[in-house]
């Protein structure tokens, strides 16, 4: 019995504990993500936002939650039942599986795998998929319009996305994600790699559907895209799955680019600062600057958004690669 | 140990079950999601024997390239499965035969199957020990040295096959209103706006 406990049972209960330590305060960043969104907008757009429940408005989020739940659940007529409920619950499990990778600070990570990146970029080129199976079961046009644009829109993107981090690996020689980050410990991938660094940016605006690539939601021409038929629950696990989303994009752009848990300067008054709020503080940046570029740009028509993906992004990161391996053979900075 | 054996079992079952899913659902939508199903219980399988590596490209590849674009086109076609099956019977013994005969062909290359010479060895040390260097490292090592030319050529083929869908699709219609960023920049204010004094009651 002893041995079971100590063999099984222990580390089970310590991994579970671990797994609440990342979903509970990543559902609490999802849930004051949107009330940042709603505030920095209307900064943006000399308005108050949010301002009545709570202090400056600060429990909104959770009132906004409340009322999604009490809300009446609607089946559309002619669904597919069992598809139209596994979709949303797909995009939010998704959102949150892809956290087991991601390091905190050096060695805080629940599953330090070698293939780190491979399986970051396997869930996110996955989350099409709640996406397209939300449009196909709602039998509805503009749903299905939304789904398809979605499904030809990620593919695309995912394409210069992979180049990219290509051309990080290249710098890096391995897979994982603590030795991509300790690979950044003289200069963040941002500076030598700058370019790739916008483009990455940009490709997560358009992974994420975000503005000015939400053409799958299209509110002004498709409603709300895949999820107009979508209620209660299941449009509330959308929300959170997009937003949980953003913030892994945003996590994802902080290690391959900005130095993960790195301080910015290696000596004294910033070292003290724990690699967690370092991590912490620039996926903030990240988000801030995904709510910046929906307060700022208009929504692209879906051709440009093609042609943006496929003549734009896909030739010159290819590019790029060609031109990182050319540097580092040549000065022989391959690292080993 | 057990755990493993557990596990093996779970994705070799769910494996097998999706798989027969696949022909067996009546709905083509059905069919694609099962064989996304089949395709995670593989990379799990893969992933039991330490191939994590290959586990995570079968994901990345077939999951989230191939079975989109299966996924998009079984959408968009809407066929009614039921009114194709309906001859099916008639064609029955021309289909058995066909697939009998596949089925001894494939006998025949399996049954004279010769292994080179020198792939033994190979097998034997393949890369530096597996608990030294990483999956992903070891494969590098083994396709860009040993197998480097049948990369290229794998590679070469690929790409011919790229550029005969391309050829094959590509189509120049006329009147196509395509935007040509180019010269929408080029455009100079003098060449599309004329500015005129109109008197009134003349018109322009």
């Amino acid at each position: 019995m002893a041995e079971f406990f100590n063999g099984f049972l222990l580390p089970l209960i310590i991994i579970v504990l671990k797994i609440l330590a990342i979903t509970v305060p990543l559902l609490v960043a999802v849930a004051f993500m949107t009330y940042a969104e709603r505030k920095i907008m209307a900064g943006m757009q000399l308005r108050q936002g949010p301002m009545l429940v709570g202090p400056f408005g600060l429990l909104q989020p959770f009132a906004d939650g409340l009322k999604l739940f009490a809300k009446e659940q609607i089946l559309p007529e002619g669904a597919n039942r069992v598809v139209f409920y596994i979709a949303p619950m797909i995009t939010f499990f998704l959102a949150l599986v892809a956290w087991a990778v991601i390091p905190f600070d050096y060695g805080v990570v629940l599953s330090n795998i070698n293939v780190g990146v491979l399986y970051l970029f396997a869930i996110s080129s996955l989350g099409v998929y709640g996406i397209v199976m939300a449009g196909w079961a709602s039998n509805s046009r503009y749903a299905f319009l939304g789904a398809l644009r979605s499904a030809a829109q990620m593919v695309s993107y995912e394409v210069s996305m992979g180049l990219i981090i290509i051309t990080v690996l290249l710098c890096v020689g391995s897979l994982n994600l603590t030795d991509i980050v300790r690979a950044q410990e003289k200069i963040w991938f941002a500076i030598p790699l700058f370019p790739m660094f916008i483009m990455f940016f940009i490709s997560a605006l358009a992974e994420t559907n975000r503005s000015p690539f939400d053409l799958p939601e299209g509110e002004s021409e498709l409603v709300a895209g895949f999820m107009v038929e979508y209620s209660s629950a299941p449009f509330a696990l959308f929300f959170l799955g997009e937003y949980a989303n953003m913030i892994l994009m945003s996590a994802m752009t902080s290690i391959l680019f900005l130095g993960g848990w790195l301080s910015p300067l290696p000596f004294a008054p910033f070292t003290w600062i724990p690699g967690v709020v370092w991590l912490a503080l620039k996926i903030s940046a990240c988000l801030f600057t995904f709510v910046w570029v929906r307060a700022t740009m208009p929504r692209y028509r879906y051709d440009q958004l093609m042609r943006l993906g496929w003549k734009v992004f896909l030739p010159f990161s290819l590019f790029w690669v060609v031109l990182t391996a050319g540097v580092l053979v040549t000065f022989g900075w391959l690292p080993k | 140990m057990i755990l493993q054996g557990i596990a093996f079992y779970v994705f070799a079952a769910l494996l097998v079950a999706s798989g027969v899913m696949v022909i067996s659902a009546r709905n083509p939508v059905h069919s694609v999601l099962y064989l996304i199903l089949a395709f995670f219980q593989a990379a799990g399988l893969c992933l039991l024997m330490g191939a994590e590596f290959v586990a995570m490209i079968l994901v990345i590849v077939y999951v989230g390239a191939v079975a989109v674009l299966f996924l998009f086109v079984v959408m968009m076609l809407d066929i009614n499965f039921r009114e194709l099956r309906q001859g099916a019977l008639e064609v029955l013994p021309l289909g058995g035969l066909i697939g009998l005969i596949l089925l001894s062909e494939l006998a025949a290359v399996v049954g004279g199957w010769i292994v080179a010479p020198g792939v033994e060895k190979l097998a034997a040390a393949p890369t530096p020990a597996i608990s030294t260097v990483t999956n992903t490292h070891a494969l590098g090592q083994l396709m860009y040295t040993q197998y480097v030319y049948l990369f290229q050529a794998c590679g070469i083929v690929l790409l011919i096959a790229m550029i005969g869908a391309i050829v094959l699709t590509l189509r120049h219609r006329a009147g196509v209103r395509k935007q040509d960023v180019g010269a929408q920049i080029a455009r100079h204010r003098d060449s599309v706006v004329a500015i005129r004094k109109v008197s009134s009651g003349e018109g322009v």
